[in-house]
């Protein structure tokens, strides 16, 4: 490998991650990319989902990440979230909770709910999910 | 003068306030510091926010984005106005809401307003003036702030504004200065402002930012994206502002009570012991008096 980028996930309330890694592969909103060193600049929104990489010392590790965009450089990706935890401090007791919500919350049809805010929600708490039962 | 127990009885009244107003103090400071550590956690995000979107409108269309465009006729103005819950905290309340006040008068009363409002202070005051209160935010300002707070308000607010509800929408919060000084300010949200191009361009010729970034979508539709996240950005920092502000003011407000009980105290304590004396001298006179008179 060539060398290391510096990757760094941001939210409003504070710094995720700020670390050295060797890949970073992120969910941008026309497709999922990988950005190695050396990668050309590039702006682009994501979509909820899970970040990975691979850190310095080749461990595997994954971020959740909703509502944000990402710049990548050619040492350096930059990913700004609204919200993002690392694997390890997902609450999934919580991420389930909203999920059962959101699904109540579809299912009544009838009323008049703010339909595409439920399903962010559900969104956003099956990606919780799925990213906290990732195997290591 | 007094009864020596009266005074007593009023020293001990002035400790025990003073001991509350120390306390007050002390969860102030604590508070404020825990404000201060979000506050720069946020910096990062917003330095980065700005820098990113500040290139990005530089390369997109022209006053595309209906968040850029001014409104032909403004007649109805929106005030986001930030105050704390709780008093105790000095003028800081006072300051924001003369701040508020005063905009209010200056644009005369052609004009049409409604309020948002983080914060009992603020509400109470809209609620005696009788200005509509769109909607009121109570225990946020003070507390630990989540973003998720400042985007769903920003997100009605940038509906309102689409929909006609109103032309402009401007926020009143207490901008943090130092400890000692924090200021009220007001700034225009919504028609978001053009970006201070003076600034930008002296940067530009630094670093040619974002110049041959690719852009996934379009730079238009990024922008599309970026610029209602901007507002929320810009209400999160106004709301971790005033927070902060809020614990600085009591802070002071009650160190310099804290003060004034010990000034309190000291010639209390003096009006004691001036009392004491005077109640055994004139017991000593009695004496002395009693004595003669038994001689005689």
């Amino acid at each position: 490998m060539a060398g290391n980028i510096t990757l760094e996930v941001v939210t409003p309330e504070k710094v995720v991650v700020s670390e050295e890694v060797q890949i970073a592969v992120a969910p941008g909103s026309l497709g999922e990319f990988g950005v190695l060193v050396g990668h050309t600049t590039f702006l682009t929104t994501l979509k909820t989902g899970m970040i990975h990489y691979t850190g310095a010392d080749g461990g595997q590790r994954y971020i959740f990440a909703s509502g944000g965009f990402a710049e990548a450089l050619p040492d350096k990706l930059t990913v700004l979230a609204e919200s993002a935890e690392r694997r390890r401090d997902i609450d999934t007791g919580r991420a389930q909770a909203a999920m059962e919500r959101a699904q109540k919350r579809l299912e009544k049809e009838d009323e008049d709910i703010d339909f595409a805010r439920a399903k962010a929600a559900l969104e956003r708490a099956l990606h919780r999910i799925r990213i906290a039962g990732t195997k290591q | 003068m007094a009864t020596l127990k009266e005074v007593k009885t009023k020293i001990g009244a002035v400790k025990k306030t003073k001991q509350i107003t120390k306390a007050m103090n002390m969860v102030a400071a604590s508070r404020l510091r825990g404000a201060q550590t979000n506050m720069e956690g946020f910096r990062s995000y917003a330095e980065k926010f700005a820098e990113v979107l500040g290139g990005l409108s530089g390369r997109a269309g022209e006053e595309t984005n209906p968040l850029l465009l001014p409104h032909d006729e403004v007649i109805k103005k929106h005030i986001i106005l930030c105050t704390s819950d709780r008093g105790l905290c000095g003028g800081f309340n006072a300051h924001l809401i003369s701040k508020a006040d005063s905009f209010i008068k200056e644009a005369g009363e052609d004009i049409e307003f409604s309020v948002t409002n983080f914060g009992k202070k603020g509400r109470d005051w809209c609620r005696k003036k009788q200005i509509s209160i769109r909607s009121e935010h109570i225990d946020v300002i003070g507390t630990v702030i989540k973003f998720n707070i400042a985007s769903t308000a920003g997100k009605g607010l940038i509906d309102g504004f689409l929909n006609g509800e109103y032309d402009e929408v401007y926020v009143v919060y207490s901008e943090f200065i130092s400890m000692g000084r924090q200021v009220a300010t007001i700034k225009q949200l919504l028609p978001i402002p053009p970006m201070e191009s003076d600034e930008d361009e002296a940067e530009d010729q630094d670093k040619p930012y974002l110049a041959e970034h690719i852009c996934e979508p379009s730079p238009d539709e990024l922008l599309g994206e970026l610029l209602p996240r901007s507002v929320y950005v810009q209400l999160y920092s106004a709301l971790l502002e005033t927070s902060t502000s809020e614990h600085a003011a009591r802070m002071m407000a009650m160190d310099n009570a804290s003060k004034a009980c010990d000034d309190m105290i000291d010639n209390l304590t003096l009006a004691y012991n001036k009392a004491r004396q005077a109640s055994i001298t004139a017991e000593l006179m009695d004496i002395v008096g009693g004595a003669e008179a038994l001689r005689g």
